[in-house]
C-alpha cells in the first residue's frame, strides 16, 4: 500500500510543472523551448503549406480532424494490407487479412490500440513503425488538439476561433510528444528495452531448449504507446514482458508516462478558464460602483488553486477520487487471493498472483491495472482475464465511465460532459437556471450532452448483447458462464473508451469481433468529439454571465463530490445490471 | 380570491375536477408531450395486452403469470393516473382562480358613445380598440382602456383583492382602467385599449388557466435530461434481455417493463408540469401576473435590481428626525414650540413633528384660544398664535429667514451652519422661531420603509446586487442609500439614466429585474430581463414588462424573485429525489430477477424483501405511490431561505439528494412487509 501511496505523491507533484508547460503550448504562450521549436514548426508549416495563425471555427476544426484522420486511415490500411513486401521486415511476415486490416487501423487512429493480432507474429518492423508508431502520436496528437479547441471554447475568449487544428497537431507532437518520447525511450532503453532493427535471435536456454528473444524498436514504441495513452503491444503479451517492461523502474516510467499528459490536460483547462476570468476581471476595474460588491466575491488565493488552476482543481479532484476509490478495490480483491484455488492448497497469502509478474506483485500491477483502464491506456503489465472478479470490475468500471482522467484528452471532455449535468441539477437546486463556467446550460447544450452521454453505453450495452445473443459472438468466448460475459463487457467497454487492453481471454480475431470491436471505437471516438466540439461551439457564441456569492460555484470540493456522485449515478447505474450478472455474479459465486 | 380559498391545497371541486382530467389527459396523443410518462403508458398497455394472453411475448408459462401481469398494469396504469392527477390538481387552482375572474367577465353591458354623441348598449365582447365607453357609478367597466376625461373612484377589488377603491383620471400616471373592474363613484369616459379576447383580464385568465401555457427553456432543457435519462435506462433494459439469457435467466416481460418504469425518472416526469403550473400559480396568488413562465423562471437568475427610491424604498414623506436648536436657544423649548405648532397640523411633517417631540418627553398642549395658521405654498409656514401674543412659526429656513428679518430680528450665527449640515445628511430643514427669535430647525428626513433593510439584507445574502433610483441629488441620495443598505444609487436620475443601467448590467452578463409605473418607464421595463409593472400605472408601462403587479406595490419584485427561484428549486430538487432512488429500486429488483437462477445474488438483496414478485411489485408500487406523496411538495414549492449557494445547495443535496437514497429503501421495505401476505394469497 505505501508503494502506491507514494507513487500517487510523486505523480501529483510531477504533474504540476508538466500541466503548466502544456498549458503554455495550448495557449501559445511562450516557453523556454521557443528558440528550437518555433524553428521547427516553421519548417513544418512552411511545407505543409499550414497558416497557423488562421483560426477555426468548430465546425472547419472538426471537419479538418476527420478528413486527416479519414487520410490515415486509408494509407494505414494499405499498408498493413501490403506489409508482406520486403522492406523491414526480416521475419517475413505476410499481409494482413481485410477484417483484421479494418479492425487495426481503426483501433490505432481511435487511440484505441486494441490488439486483434500478436505484435510479434502479426507485424513487421515496417508497419510497427510507419502504422503503429506513427498513428500512436498522430491519434494521440489529434486527441489532445480536440481538447485544446475544446477548452478554448469553454474558455470563451472569442466568438467562434477554437484555433487552427493543424498548427495544434504539430505543436502538440513536435513540442510535447516527441520530446517527451525522446526522454523516456532513452530512460527505457536504460532499463533494457531493445530498440533496434535485427531480426529475432535464437538463444539455448540453461535448460537447454531453443528460445526465441524477440527484437525490433521496441522502445520507441513503448514509450509513447504510453504517454500518448495508446496501449497496444509490440508484444502480444505487452508491457508484461520482461522485452517491452523489464524492471520496477521501467514500470514506473511507464506508468507516469500515461499519467502525466492527461492530468496535465485537466491542469491546462484549469489554467485556460483561469485566464478568461481574470482577463474579464481587469476589465471590470474601470467600471464605477461594482467594487464594493465585487470584491465580496473576490478571487480567494491558494496554492491548489495556483497549482491546478480554479476550475481544474474540482475536476482533477473528482476524478482523482473516483481513481483512489478504484484503486483501493482494484487492490483490496487482488490481495485477498482466490479462495478456489486456496482450496486446492495454493497459498494466498501473497494475493491473487495468477497471471501476475512477480517482480511488479500485487501493488503494482493493481496500480498499473487501474491506471491503465483510467487513463484509457490499454497497455498491461498483468493478465486482466485473471484478475480477481472484484479487481477485474475495475478496470471495466473505469472505462465505462470513460472519464477518469481518461484518454489524451478526451477524458477531460467526456468529464465536462458530466460536470454540464451536475451543474444543471445542483444549479437549479439553488434556484438558477444553470451556468457552467459563465455560460447558461440550455436546451441545445443540454441535448447534445445527453447524446453524448447516450452513446457510451449505448455502443457497449448493445453490442454486448448483440455477441451473447448471436452464434458468432459466442464462438470468441472462451470461459462460459459469468466470466464469459465479463469478457465481452470488457472487450466493448474498452474498445468503446478507446482503451485498447483486452481481457485476452477472447478469441477475438473474427469477422464478427473485428467489425464490432472496429465499430464501436469509430463512433466511441467520432461521434463524441463532434459533440463535444459542437458544445464548445455553442457555449462560446454564449454571453457571459456575471459570477456572484448567487450563482453556483464549480470550484469547490462540495462540487468536486457532487461531480462524483453524478458520475456514478449516470453511468454505474448504467452499467449494474451487467455487472451483476458479469463479475458480481462470479465474485458472490466463488466466494460462497 | 378570497385568501382563505388560497390556502387550501385542494377542495372538493378541485379534486373531482382532477379526477376527471386525470383520465381525460390518458389521451395517448396528450401523453406524447411528457414522454416519460408516456413511456409508462406504452408499458402500461403492453401489460394490458400480456394480462390477456401471458405468453405473446415467448414468455414461459406459469399458473400465476397472469395475476402477475394484471397487477403490474393496474400498478403502472395508476402511475400514470397519478402523474395525471398532479397536473390536474395544479391545472385546476388555476382554474378555480380564474372563474372567479371570469364571473365578472360574463355579461357586461358597455354604453359605447357614438361619433355623434348618442349612446349605444351593446355586450362587453363587442367592443373593438378605439371605441369610446362611458361609465357611471356602478357600472362595470368594459374593457381594458384609458380614461379620456372624468375622474373617479374604481373598486379594482376583482383583480386586485384590495378593497379600497383607486382614484382614477385623465392623463398623467393613473389614467388606466382594467375591464372587470366597478366604478363606485362619479363617470368616466374611456378609450379602449385592447380588442375583445385579448384584454389584460383575458390574457390573466388564460395565464392562469394553463392554457397559453409554453414550456420555458428550462423546462424544455430538463425535459432534455429527463428523456435521455429514459433512453438510458431504455438501452439497458432491452439489452438486458439477451444477456438475462445468457446467463441463463429468461426474464419477463413485465419485470423487464416494472425495471424500466422504476428507472426512468417517473417521479419528476409526472410532477414537473405541475411544479411550472404550480409555480406561476404562486405568483398570481400573489396577486402578480406574469406574462409567461419564463418571466417567473428569469425571476430566480436576477442579478440586479433597480428600484425607485420614492414609493418602493422609501415613504417619500418627510418625517421629522431631530431638533437642533440654534442661537443660544434650549432645546426643549424647540421642542415645546414645534410641538405647539404641529398640533393641528395634518401634514405627515407635523405629525411627524409631534410624534417626535411627544417622544422626546414633551407634554405640551393646546391653550385655549389659540389661532392656528395653515401652511401654504405662498407663506411657505405653519403656526399657531397663542392667547399671550406669543406667534410660532416653523416652515422653510428661508421662509422663516425672511419673515423674523420682517420683524427686525437677528438672524443667529450658527443657523446656516445647522441648515447646511442637515441638506448634507439629505434631510431638509424645517426652521421654527417664537416671534423674532429662531430658535432652531427640524431636520426632516426621508425615512426608509421598515423592514427593507432586512430585505436588502437577504437580497445581499443570494447575491443580488440592488441599485436605488432617484431624483435627489447625490448627498441626499447618498444618505438615503447608506440607510437602507443598497448597494449603489443613481442620483438625478432621467427615465434614460434608468436604461443606460440596466444595458451596463446587462452588457456584463447580468440578469436585471426593475419595477415601474410611469409611460417614461417603458422603455426600462422593456430593456430588463424581468419587469414588474404597478397596476396602478400606464398601460404603455405594463405592455412594456413582463410582469404586472396588481396590488401596485413595487416591494413586491423581492418576493417575485424568491418564487421565481423557489420554482427552480422546486424542479431541481424533485429531479434529484427522483434520479436518486434508482439505487434502491436497482437493490430491489436485480436480485429479484436474477436470484432463482444466481441464487449467490442473493446477497445484494439487502433489504431482505420477501421474495422476487414481492420485491419487484414493491419497488412499482413505491414509483407509483411516491408521485401522490409529493404533489403538495410540487404545489406549494420546496422551502427557501436565503443563503448563500454553497450552503443552498449543501442543504437541499442533504435532503433530496441524500434523502432521495435513503426514502425507498425504507419505504419499499414497508411495502414489502405489507403487500407480501397479499401476495402469497393470491399465490404469487
Amino acid at each position: 500500500m505505501f508503494q502506491i501511496i507514494l507513487t500517487i505523491i510523486i505523480y501529483l507533484i510531477m504533474v504540476i510543472p508538466v500541466g503548466i508547460y502544456v498549458y503554455h503550448i495550448a495557449a501559445g504562450k511562450r516557453t523556454f523551448a521557443d528558440p528550437v521549436f518555433n524553428r521547427i514548426d516553421g519548417v513544418i508549416y512552411k511545407i505543409s503549406g499550414i497558416k497557423p495563425q488562421n483560426g477555426m471555427n468548430w465546425k472547419k476544426y472538426a471537419l479538418s480532424l476527420l478528413g486527416t484522420n479519414a487520410v490515415m486511415i486509408l494509407l494505414g490500411y494499405i499498408i498493413l494490407r501490403i506489409q508482406s513486401i520486403g522492406i523491414f521486415n526480416p521475419n517475413g511476415i505476410e499481409g494482413m487479412e481485410p477484417s483484421l486490416s479494418f479492425n487495426t487501423i481503426i483501433s490505432f487512429m481511435t487511440n484505441t490500440n486494441l490488439q486483434h493480432y500478436s505484435g510479434e507474429s502479426g507485424l513487421p518492423y515496417l508497419s510497427q513503425m510507419l502504422v503503429i508508431t506513427f498513428m500512436m502520436f498522430v491519434s494521440a496528437a489529434s486527441g489532445y488538439a480536440a481538447c485544446v479547441a475544446f477548452i478554448r471554447g469553454l474558455a470563451g475568449k472569442s466568438k467562434d476561433n477554437v484555433g487552427n487544428f493543424f498548427a495544434d497537431l504539430v505543436r502538440i507532437t513536435t513540442r510535447v510528444l516527441l520530446p517527451f518520447s525522446i526522454i523516456g525511450g532513452l530512460l527505457l532503453v536504460w532499463q533494457g528495452v531493445p530498440q533496434n532493427l535485427s531480426g529475432n535471435v535464437v538463444v539455448d536456454t540453461i535448460e537447454g531448449a531453443k528460445q526465441v528473444i524477440a527484437m525490433g524498436p521496441v522502445a520507441a514504441l513503448e514509450i509513447i504507446k504510453h504517454l500518448g495513452t495508446n496501449g497496444g503491444g509490440f508484444f502480444g503479451a505487452n508491457s508484461a514482458t520482461p522485452m517491452e517492461n523489464p524492471t520496477i523502474i521501467s514500470n514506473l516510467i511507464e506508468l507516469y508516462s500515461m499519467m502525466l499528459l492527461p492530468g496535465a490536460c485537466v491542469i491546462t483547462f484549469g489554467k485556460m478558464v483561469r485566464d478568461r476570468k481574470r482577463s474579464r476581471a481587469s476589465e471590470l476595474v474601470g467600471v464605477d460602483a461594482e467594487e464594493a460588491f465585487a470584491s465580496k466575491s473576490k478571487i480567494r488565493r491558494s496554492f491548489t488553486v495556483w497549482m491546478y488552476g480554479r476550475e481544474g482543481r474540482s475536476i482533477f479532484a473528482a476524478m482523482g477520487i473516483i481513481f483512489v476509490i478504484g484503486l483501493v478495490v482494484c487492490f483490496w480483491a487482488e490481495s485477498q487471493g482466490n479462495p478456489l484455488l486456496a482450496d486446492v492448497g495454493l497459498n494466498q497469502s501473497m494475493g491473487s498472483m495468477e497471471g501476475k509478474e512477480v517482480r511488479f506483485g500485487i501493488a503494482q500491477s493493481a496500480m498499473f491495472t487501474t491506471t491503465t483502464t483510467s487513463f484509457t491506456t490499454g497497455t498491461v503489465n498483468n493478465m486482466h482475464d485473471t484478475l480477481t472478479p472484484l479487481g477485474g470490475m475495475i478496470p471495466m468500471l473505469h472505462m465505462m465511465l470513460n472519464v477518469v482522467f481518461g484518454g489524451k484528452g478526451v477524458g477531460l471532455m467526456n468529464m465536462i460532459m458530466y460536470a454540464i449535468l451536475a451543474v444543471f441539477i445542483c444549479g437549479l437546486m439553488i434556484g438558477r437556471t444553470p451556468e457552467y463556467l459563465g455560460k447558461k446550460i440550455e436546451g441545445r447544450e443540454m441535448k447534445l450532452t445527453a447524446l453524448c452521454i447516450i452513446i457510451h453505453p449505448l455502443l457497449i450495452l448493445a453490442f454486448s448483447a448483440l455477441a451473447v445473443g448471436t452464434a458468432a459472438g459466442l464462438e470468441g468466448i472462451t470461459n462460459p458462464g459469468f466470466h464469459g460475459l465479463s469478457q465481452v463487457l470488457y472487450e466493448f467497454a474498452s474498445s468503446a473508451a478507446n482503451n485498447g487492453s483486452g481481457f485476452e481471454g477472447l478469441a477475438d480475431n473474427t469477422m464478427f469481433w473485428n467489425i464490432t470491436t472496429g465499430l464501436a471505437m469509430f463512433f466511441g471516438r467520432y461521434l463524441s468529439i463532434v459533440i463535444q466540439l459542437a458544445i464548445a461551439g455553442s457555449l462560446m457564441k454564449k454571453k457571459f454571465v456575471s459570477d456572484s456569492i448567487g450563482t453556483l460555484h464549480t470550484d469547490t470540493a462540495s462540487f468536486a463530490i457532487i461531480l462524483v456522485f453524478v458520475v456514478y449515478i449516470f453511468a454505474a447505474l448504467t452499467f449494474f445490471p451487467v455487472l451483476a450478472l458479469g463479475p458480481i455474479a462470479e465474485h458472490l459465486t466463488i466466494w460462497a | 380570491m378570497s385568501k382563505k380559498q388560497n390556502k387550501k391545497l385542494i377542495t372538493p371541486e378541485i379534486f373531482r375536477q382532477a379526477i376527471i382530467g386525470s383520465f381525460v389527459k390518458l389521451n395517448p396523443r396528450t401523453m406524447m408531450k411528457n414522454p416519460v410518462m408516456f413511456v409508462v403508458e406504452v408499458g402500461f398497455i403492453i401489460t394490458l395486452v400480456l394480462s390477456i394472453f401471458p405468453t405473446l411475448f415467448g414468455d414461459l408459462a406459469a399458473s400465476n403469470l397472469r395475476t402477475y401481469n394484471i397487477i403490474v398494469s393496474v400498478i403502472l396504469f395508476i402511475t400514470v393516473l397519478f402523474a395525471n392527477f398532479a397536473e390536474s390538481v395544479a391545472e385546476g387552482r388555476g382554474k378555480a382562480q380564474a372563474a372567479s375572474l371570469k364571473k365578472t367577465q360574463n355579461d357586461t353591458k358597455a354604453r359605447l358613445l357614438k361619433e355623434d354623441g348618442s349612446e349605444e348598449i351593446i355586450l362587453s365582447s363587442q367592443l373593438k380598440k378605439g371605441d369610446i365607453v362611458m361609465v357611471s357609478s356602478g357600472e362595470i367597466i368594459p374593457g381594458d382602456g384609458e380614461v379620456i376625461e372624468g375622474i373617479a373612484s374604481v373598486d379594482e377589488s376583482a383583480i386586485t383583492g384590495e378593497s379600497a377603491p383607486v382614484v382614477r383620471e385623465s392623463g398623467g400616471d393613473f389614467c388606466s382602467v382594467t375591464g372587470g373592474t366597478t366604478v363606485v363613484s362619479d363617470w368616466l369616459k374611456i378609450k379602449i385599449t385592447s380588442d375583445p379576447g385579448n384584454s389584460f383580464l383575458d390574457r390573466m385568465i388564460a395565464l392562469v388557466e394553463g392554457a397559453s401555457r409554453k414550456k420555458t427553456p428550462n423546462e424544455i432543457a430538463l425535459s432534455t435530461l429527463l428523456v435521455s435519462l429514459t433512453i438510458i435506462f431504455m438501452i439497458v433494459i432491452v439489452t438486458l434481455y439477451p444477456v438475462g439469457i445468457y446467463s441463463g435467466v429468461q426474464l419477463k416481460t413485465s419485470t423487464l417493463i416494472a425495471l424500466t418504469v422504476c428507472l426512468i425518472p417517473t417521479t419528476i416526469g409526472g410532477l414537473l408540469s405541475a411544479i411550472g403550473i404550480a409555480g406561476m400559480d404562486r405568483v398570481t396568488r400573489f396577486n402578480v401576473i406574469a406574462m409567461s413562465g419564463k418571466a417567473v423562471e428569469a425571476c430566480g437568475d436576477v442579478d440586479t435590481m433597480i428600484l425607485d427610491k420614492t414609493g418602493t424604498i422609501t415613504y417619500g414623506n418627510r418625517l421629522a428626525a431631530d431638533f437642533f436648536p440654534v442661537g443660544g436657544a434650549s432645546r426643549s423649548d424647540l421642542v415645546r414650540c414645534a410641538a405647539l405648532t404641529s398640533l393641528h397640523d395634518e401634514t405627515p411633517e407635523g405629525k411627524s413633528t409631534l410624534e417626535l417631540a411627544r417622544r422626546l418627553g414633551d407634554k405640551s398642549t393646546e391653550t385655549e384660544g389659540s389661532t392656528f395658521i395653515e401652511f401654504t405654498a405662498q407663506t411657505r409656514m405653519s403656526g399657531v398664535d397663542l392667547p399671550n401674543g406669543l406667534k410660532i412659526r416653523k416652515g422653510a429656513a428661508d421662509a422663516i429667514e425672511q419673515y423674523v428679518k420682517e420683524l427686525g430680528g437677528q438672524i443667529p450665527a450658527d443657523l446656516h451652519e445647522q441648515v447646511d449640515k442637515i441638506a448634507g445628511l439629505g434631510g431638509t430643514p424645517l426652521a421654527v422661531c417664537k416671534n423674532s427669535r429662531i430658535l432652531g430647525v427640524i431636520y426632516l428626513k426621508d425615512t426608509v420603509k421598515p423592514g427593507m433593510v432586512e430585505r436588502f439584507e437577504r437580497l445581499r445574502a443570494i447575491g443580488i446586487k440592488t441599485i436605488m433610483c432617484t431624483g435627489d441629488n447625490p448627498l441626499t441620495a447618498a444618505t438615503i442609500a447608506k440607510e437602507a443598505g443598497v448597494d449603489g444609487f443613481i442620483a438625478e436620475c432621467k427615465p434614460e439614466d434608468k436604461i443606460d443601467v440596466i444595458k451596463k448590467e446587462q452588457a456584463d452578463g447580468k440578469i436585471v429585474a426593475m419595477t415601474g409605473d410611469g409611460t417614461n418607464d417603458a422603455p426600462a421595463l422593456a430593456q430588463a430581463n424581468v419587469g414588474l409593472a404597478m397596476n396602478s400605472g400606464t398601460t404603455a408601462a405594463k405592455e412594456a414588462a413582463n410582469m404586472v403587479d396588481l396590488d401596485s406595490d413595487p416591494t413586491k419584485i423581492l418576493e417575485v424573485v424568491e418564487i421565481g427561484k423557489q420554482l427552480l428549486i422546486t424542479r431541481g430538487s424533485l429531479t434529484t429525489f427522483s434520479i436518486a432512488n434508482d439505487i434502491a429500486k436497482y437493490f430491489a429488483i436485480i436480485p429479484a430477477m436474477f436470484m432463482e437462477a444466481i441464487p449467490q445474488l442473493a446477497v445484494l438483496n439487502i433489504m431482505h424483501l420477501s421474495s422476487p414478485y414481492s420485491a419487484i411489485l414493491s419497488a412499482l408500487i413505491f414509483n407509483a405511490l411516491i408521485i401522490p406523496c409529493l404533489i403538495p411538495l410540487a404545489m406549494k414549492g420546496v422551502k427557501y431561505r436565503p443563503m448563500s449557494s454553497g450552503k443552498m445547495l449543501a442543504r437541499n443535496m442533504l435532503i433530496y439528494g441524500v434523502g432521495g437514497i435513503i426514502t425507498p429503501f425504507i419505504g419499499i421495505k414497508i411495502i414489502d412487509l405489507i403487500i407480501h401476505p397479499l401476495l402469497t394469497l393470491i399465490g404469487l
